[in-house]
């Protein structure tokens, strides 16, 4: 297991910040990673634009849309996470639909992945059933292949935990990412049995959008996951986002 | 030809279930609901009863004389799934998944639709059924298939035009996968071509495998015991081309070929033709062939037909492709359109447009077969869903 992934929930509650890619702009997601690190982020996602991200709501794939506008390609994402890496070490994970990472080659993708610096590799599409098209490859070069486990996992969860590596990156509620004025806390219960099974940390993600919930879902959890609420600031502030991400970013950290 | 063996839900390399945890419960319900239905006579005999008395089944197997001597060559036969109530194949799968969405206590449909006539058949079932049902419709083709829309409502569903991506088909499958892992617990997805995850391919493919086995009986009754010589169909998912072929992949003399939406041409930027442009990839839950980018981003795709115009293929039919069992061709918009009327004159019937791809093919076809030869086409769904949509094409202003 990445020892950056280790360290990221070693000390306290891991705050774990996902950003599209290329939105708006390769420059821009690169400042937003030295932002987010510097409020006090302990793992990034750098999400890879798809075209049709079927488990995204309405925020992020309005991200993905603009940044495959303005020009995203894989190749980039590589570039920018290799110079990235030259400053800083913060644990870094690839979002990936497995649809880029096969079109790109599998294991080009993953050894490419590993000699720039990323430490994890989550893909929402490549449930426990069909993981050996990543995971074998993953361990081969190092990285964490992340299990998804949801609130209807049931007899499932204890399976895919026990093949876990990393983190196990649990959905808060049903349906697709973005945010919700209420959270079903029903997900605790299937992490405590996880935990149960194995010392392995557990951080919620799917609708996490505000410090209070941030806060709720931590007591749950090993770590929390903000996806939209951080796009949509960018979206909303297009190039001048790092302030107002870091600001947000800040609020965050200081609930976990 | 023998197809190697594959674990169930593979294609060969194809097929699987790539989807997110999320909507794995409901795969995993849907698979064992299936089996248990399988195993259980009383479910056959519902559906029997419901094809025979509601769909009016068995569709007639019609020798097109007029259109055989015109085109000099194979004997010509129509499998006329058009006849089927609601007016296309999409009800024969449609009933199926309807009566195991009751097994499973559900109470509500979705359902995604292209040129409509799943929609329909989607909410026909609802209706019969007293289910809710909300349909997801790309908006560009509840523009061109506005007519369809209306019949929807009228059966009391809802449709929700779908303005994400390239709203047509492929959204309207995003956002029917969307909304079903956000309501598992009461809603059923009635996936309406033989794709996407599994355990849907097989089972589209069973439902719709009444095609073939009907064909196989009706070409021997007609022609002296004998099979079918080329059977033809269009391909977008797939699923009436499966339903067709099914029953005949153990009959290595049965040729069997797919016509796929080639636009404006399968070298012209807007074309829907995946076997012949697509490469291998995964989309939709399935691995299979897909157009796409070289980063593997889903291509926009075009055909004048919205229920071929859709940037993938079941993966069975991929399967068929790479074992080379079956053929893939591509047939173009203005072939369709010309084939789209040409059947309307001799023979008095006018074919979706998505059918005309495989009339297309047999005009190609039929002249370069020897005459006592069989030729079946599929004649998927009947074309007054394209009426105002081929007028508008040709140039004509008519108002529906």
């Amino acid at each position: 297991m990445s020892e950056r992934i280790r360290r990221a929930f070693a000390a306290r509650k891991a705050f774990i910040p996902f950003i599209t890619a290329g939105d708006p702009s390769m420059e821009v997601t690169e400042q937003l990673v030295y932002a987010l690190e510097a409020a006090g982020a302990d793992l990034i996602e750098l999400g890879i634009p798809f075209s049709d991200p079927v488990a995204e709501g309405p925020v992020i794939q309005a991200a993905s849309e603009r940044a495959l506008a303005a020009g995203f390609t894989t190749d980039k994402l590589f570039e920018m996470t290799a110079r990235l890496r030259k400053r800083t070490d913060i644990a870094l994970a690839f979002m990936t639909y497995l649809n880029p990472v096969y079109a790109y080659g599998k294991e080009r993708f993953v050894r490419q992945a590993a000699e720039c610096g990323v430490d994890a590799l989550i893909v929402p599409d490549l449930p426990f059933e069909e993981k050996d098209e990543l995971a074998p490859l993953c361990e081969q070069y190092g990285l964490a292949f992340i299990s998804l486990i949801a609130p209807t996992s049931r007899g499932r969860a204890l399976r895919i935990a026990a093949e876990a590596q990393g983190f196990v990156y649990c959905v808060s509620s049903m349906g697709v990412t973005g945010m919700r004025a209420r959270l079903g806390t029903e997900i605790g219960g299937i992490i405590r049995l996880v935990k149960e099974s194995r010392d392995i940390p557990c951080a919620i993600g799917f609708g996490v959008s505000t410090p209070e919930q941030a806060r709720d879902m931590a007591e749950l959890s090993d770590g929390v996951i903000i996806g939209s609420a951080i796009v949509d600031i960018a979206a909303r502030h297009g190039k001048d986002c790092a302030g107002p991400v870091r600001e947000f970013a800040e609020k965050i950290r200081a609930v976990l | 030809m023998s197809i190697p063996a594959s674990p169930p839900g593979r294609f060969g390399v194809h097929g699987g279930q790539y989807v997110p945890e999320t909507l794995m419960s409901a795969l995993i319900e849907l698979e064992e609901a299936y089996n248990a239905a399988q195993a259980d006579p009383a479910f056959a005999a519902e559906l029997d009863a419901l094809l025979t008395g509601y769909a009016g089944r068995p569709s007639p197997l019609y020798f097109a004389e007029k259109m055989t001597r015109d085109l000099g060559g194979a004997k010509i036969y129509l499998k006329r799934e058009d006849l089927n109530h609601t007016g296309s194949h999409k009800i024969n799968n449609v009933l199926g998944q309807t009566l195991l969405a009751k097994r499973m206590g559900k109470t509500r449909l979705i359902a995604e639709t292209g040129a409509g006539q799943h929609g329909v058949a989607a909410a026909t079932a609802a209706a019969l059924f007293g289910l809710e049902c909300v349909v997801f419709m790309g908006k560009e083709d509840t523009e061109r298939q506005a007519l369809n829309v209306y019949r929807m409502e009228l059966l009391g569903a809802s449709v929700r035009p779908v303005t994400s991506g390239t709203q047509t088909l492929k959204d309207a499958v995003n956002e029917t996968l969307r909304e079903w892992a956000s309501r598992l617990a009461d809603t059923h997805y009635v996936l309406g071509s033989a794709l996407g995850p599994h355990p849907f391919p097989t089972l589209v493919r069973d439902f719709q495998s009444v095609i073939g086995r009907e064909t196989r009986r009706q070409v021997a009754a007609a022609e002296n015991g004998r099979l079918p010589d080329v059977l033809l169909a269009c391909v977008g998912g797939g699923s009436n081309a499966i339903g067709l072929f099914h029953d005949f992949i153990p009959d290595p003399s049965v040729r069997m070929i797919a016509c796929e939406a080639a636009g404006l041409g399968v070298d012209h930027p807007k074309n829907a033709a995946t076997i012949a442009n697509g490469s291998v990839g995964v989309f939709h839950g399935m691995k299979s062939y897909f157009c796409q980018d070289e980063y593997g981003q889903i291509a926009p795709v075009h055909s004048i037909s919205a229920g071929l115009d859709y940037p993938g293929v079941g993966p069975e039919h991929a399967g068929l492709h790479d074992s080379r069992r079956a053929e893939y061709v591509p047939v173009t918009d203005a072939e369709a359109v010309d084939a789209f009327g040409y059947l309307s004159r001799p023979e008095g019937i006018i074919p979706a447009i998505e059918s005309a791809h495989a009339v297309a093919c047999a005009r190609r076809l039929a002249p370069e077969l020897p005459a006592d030869s069989i030729l079946v086409i599929c004649l998927s769904g009947r074309g007054d869903k394209d009426v105002a949509a081929i007028a508008r094409y040709k140039g004509a202003v008519i108002h529906e």
